[in-house]
């Protein structure tokens, strides 16, 4: 009999119920809820009269449309305000545990369910965000779903699903100094278009990716969305299960044995077949830059943007001129109006400590706006214990409070029309950071260089004797 | 929802790769905690300029086009989850989005809402978007029972794929609530039996 993969396991024990047509309806182990996503469902809920099935099993904060200043205050702007309050109020009703504004546990709900330990491997976990695919780092078969699913998971805590196809994507060998997490995915997205993981649910592997700390893990996985994939996962290995020992929520004692014991059978056996198997070396990879309007429009960072070509290419010209930039340019050396450091991708305590590390002693060009937006409550209070926020602020930065912010510009922290902003993000779209505003995606390490320079530039040749900490 | 078995109609052409979420609603409109007002702000940016004035470049403001299906290049609807999107299109009053490949969330979200996706090979998309060019008032029939989707003047057809259970959905417009209600004792044996760590 041939071995099963990590997916194949977490979703067969999963499967509640087989319908004759093949669909499948899956139990969702924990389901994450923030404002944007879940009014009209819980609404749903309301209107049918149902209750939710296990309010023990949702996790529920506020972070898309929450302020990043003065948090303490009533929000400013009446229409965000509304869907907090709702969000809150919501809760009440159905007595669901609310991290709000002010709340210790408060965060971008991808940040905090790890930090909390109650992302953990051979789980099903669903949000109504793209990004939840980000919890697949601890090994567990996490993917966004609508507000629809939403309700159904209030509900039934089950969804209808057809199991996807299956993809591995091996990344063997040594990164170069520098390169991190954030470069592998931009890399790979490049590589593979962003619909070239649609129907898949892909298992990253290989030694660069068992050399990820937890964080690197999660920004890999984070962007798995962005390649079409409804999800990613990595294998739990040591460094999972180092990173969840002791903390909240995590299993304790004998239950941690067990729960290891489990979790070391999870991944995919030697003889395990996916449907579709890719690999590449992690020496290739350097550190990238995106041009473009899609998260596939990236060069590595001492390459041109690319030629127009013979063949008429009317994405690349169309994307080129919302940009502003031309082909054949080099984006080192093009200067830039804001950095913003944040979002489910790069806000987690490592990220701000990559970019402290640059910074530390260096003041940020004196026409560029930089914003640190730390993913959560706890990731701003170990941030400020360990002395970052000041290493920020003597550099210039403004260090705010933790929520989505500027990744998608639901809030004030906009980006204006034309301004080149380079962003620890998730997605270069048009109008994505605000209307007209340009977004250039980059690692933790390239935007704390972008900050200092004013401009794009490669760190490994600027302020050599700088970033020997990382 | 609305039941779905089949339409004829004009189509719209938007020939453009990876049309995102983000274009097809901005999540500055995302603040409502209801499903009302979307269709107004559908493919907002697109739509209108800055300053609000209508862009007559952009095929929805263009009078020659009109209609309720929506024909789009490679990978539409990519990115942010967001439902709104769904609800956007059709509250603007399309029920049928063609193309050439559709991101995962959106047709899930699309299909939920009581909008027909029909994913047809890029010749035959190529073919729609040169039908339209020629003839803006060309008629398209999009038959969900029979799987097909049909360029009328041309006669031109193809078939399209859709799960089983999502075509039963969509045909009888029940929604996926009932049926994982109707589980509930499979459901709490599937509970009373996990171990959970």
């Amino acid at each position: 009999m041939v071995g099963k993969t990590l997916f194949d396991k977490i979703w067969d024990a999963h499967v509640v119920h087989t319908t004759p047509n093949g669909s499948q309806v899956l139990y969702i182990d924990r389901h994450f809820v923030h404002e944007v996503t879940s009014p009209q469902a819980f609404a749903e809920i309301g209107a049918k009269g149902l209750v939710i099935r296990q309010p023990g099993k949702q996790t529920v904060t506020a972070d898309h449309n929450v302020p990043t200043i003065h948090q303490d205050r009533p929000i400013t702007e009446a229409m965000s305000r509304q869907q907090v309050a709702t969000l809150g109020e919501n809760c009440a009703i159905h007595g669901l545990t609310y991290y709000g504004l002010g709340h210790e546990n408060q965060g971008i709900v991808h940040v905090i369910g790890p930090e909390l330990g109650l992302t953990k491997p051979g789980m099903t976990i669903v949000c109504g965000d793209s990004h939840t695919s980000t919890h697949g780092a601890f090994g567990c078969i996490a993917f966004g779903i609508g507000t629809s699913q939403v309700a159904q998971v209030f509900a039934s805590q089950c969804l209808i699903q057809r199991k996807p196809k299956t993809m591995r994507i091996t990344v063997d060998g040594e990164l170069q100094e520098g390169v991190l997490a954030k470069d592998i995915i931009l890399y790979l997205i490049n590589k593979l278009g962003t619909g070239g993981a649609t129907g898949y649910f892909v298992e990253y592997a290989g030694s660069a990716i068992r050399g990820l700390s937890m964080e690197g893990r999660m920004t890999v996985c984070n962007m798995s969305i962005e390649m079409g994939a409804r999800g990613g996962l990595i294998a739990p290995d040591q460094t999972t299960f180092d990173y969840l020992y002791g903390r909240d929520n995590a299993p304790v004692g004998t239950d941690w044995d067990d729960a290891v014991a489990f979790w070391r059978s999870l991944p995919t056996e030697d003889d395990a077949t996916f449907d579709l198997e890719l690999a590449f070396q992690a020496e290739d990879i350097e550190p990238m830059v995106t041009y473009g309007t899609n998260p596939g429009m990236s060069v590595k960072i001492n390459e041109p943007i690319p030629e127009l070509g013979d063949t008429p290419n009317p994405g690349l010209q169309k994307s080129l001129d919302y940009m502003g930039l031309e082909p054949g340019q080099m984006m080192k050396g093009k200067e830039i109006d804001y950095v913003f450091i944040g979002s489910c991708t790069n806000a987690r305590i490592e990220d701000l400590r990559i970019v402290a590390s640059y910074v530390e002693g260096k003041t940020k060009d004196p026409n560029t706006i930089v914003w640190v937006i730390p993913g959560s409550k706890h990731v701003e209070k170990q941030a400020i214990s360990e002395g970052l926020d000041v290493i920020f602020r003597n550099a210039g930065f403004e260090f705010r409070q933790p929520g989505c912010s500027a990744c998608l510009g639901m809030n004030e922290d906009k980006i204006p029309a034309g301004a080149y902003c380079v962003s620890t993000s998730n997605r270069n779209f048009e109008g994505r950071q605000g209307q007209g505003a340009r977004t250039i995606l980059v690692s933790p390490l390239t935007a704390a260089a972008a900050a200092i320079a004013g401009k794009i530039v490669d760190f490994r040749t600027a302020n050599m004797d700088t970033y020997a900490a990382v | 929802m609305q039941p779905f078995d089949q339409l004829t109609s004009t189509a719209v052409p938007l020939p453009i790769e990876n049309v995102d979420t983000d274009q097809i609603i901005p999540a500055r409109f995302l603040k409502a905690i209801d499903k009302a007002g979307f269709g107004e702000n559908l493919f907002r940016d697109w739509r209108f300029d800055r300053d609000g004035s209508e862009n007559m470049q952009f095929v929805l403001n263009n009078p020659s086009y009109s209609g309720e299906i929506l024909v789009a290049g490679t990978n539409f609807g990519c990115g942010s989850s967001r439902e709104h999107a769904a609800w956007a299109l059709y509250q603007y009053g399309f029920r049928v989005v063609v193309s050439s490949f559709f991101a995962d969330i959106f047709k899930n979200n699309a299909l939920n809402n009581g909008i027909l996706t029909v994913e047809v090979d890029p010749e035959f998309l190529d073919n729609i978007f040169r039908e339209i060019e020629n003839d803006p008032d060309a008629m398209f029939k999009v038959d969900l029972e029979g799987q097909y989707c049909k360029i009328l003047s041309t006669g031109e057809e193809t078939t399209f794929d859709i799960d089983p259970y999502k075509k039963q959905c969509l045909l009888e417009g029940k929604d996926d609530i009932d049926y994982l209600l109707s589980l509930d004792t499979k459901i709490s044996t599937f509970e009373a039996n996990q171990k959970i760590y």
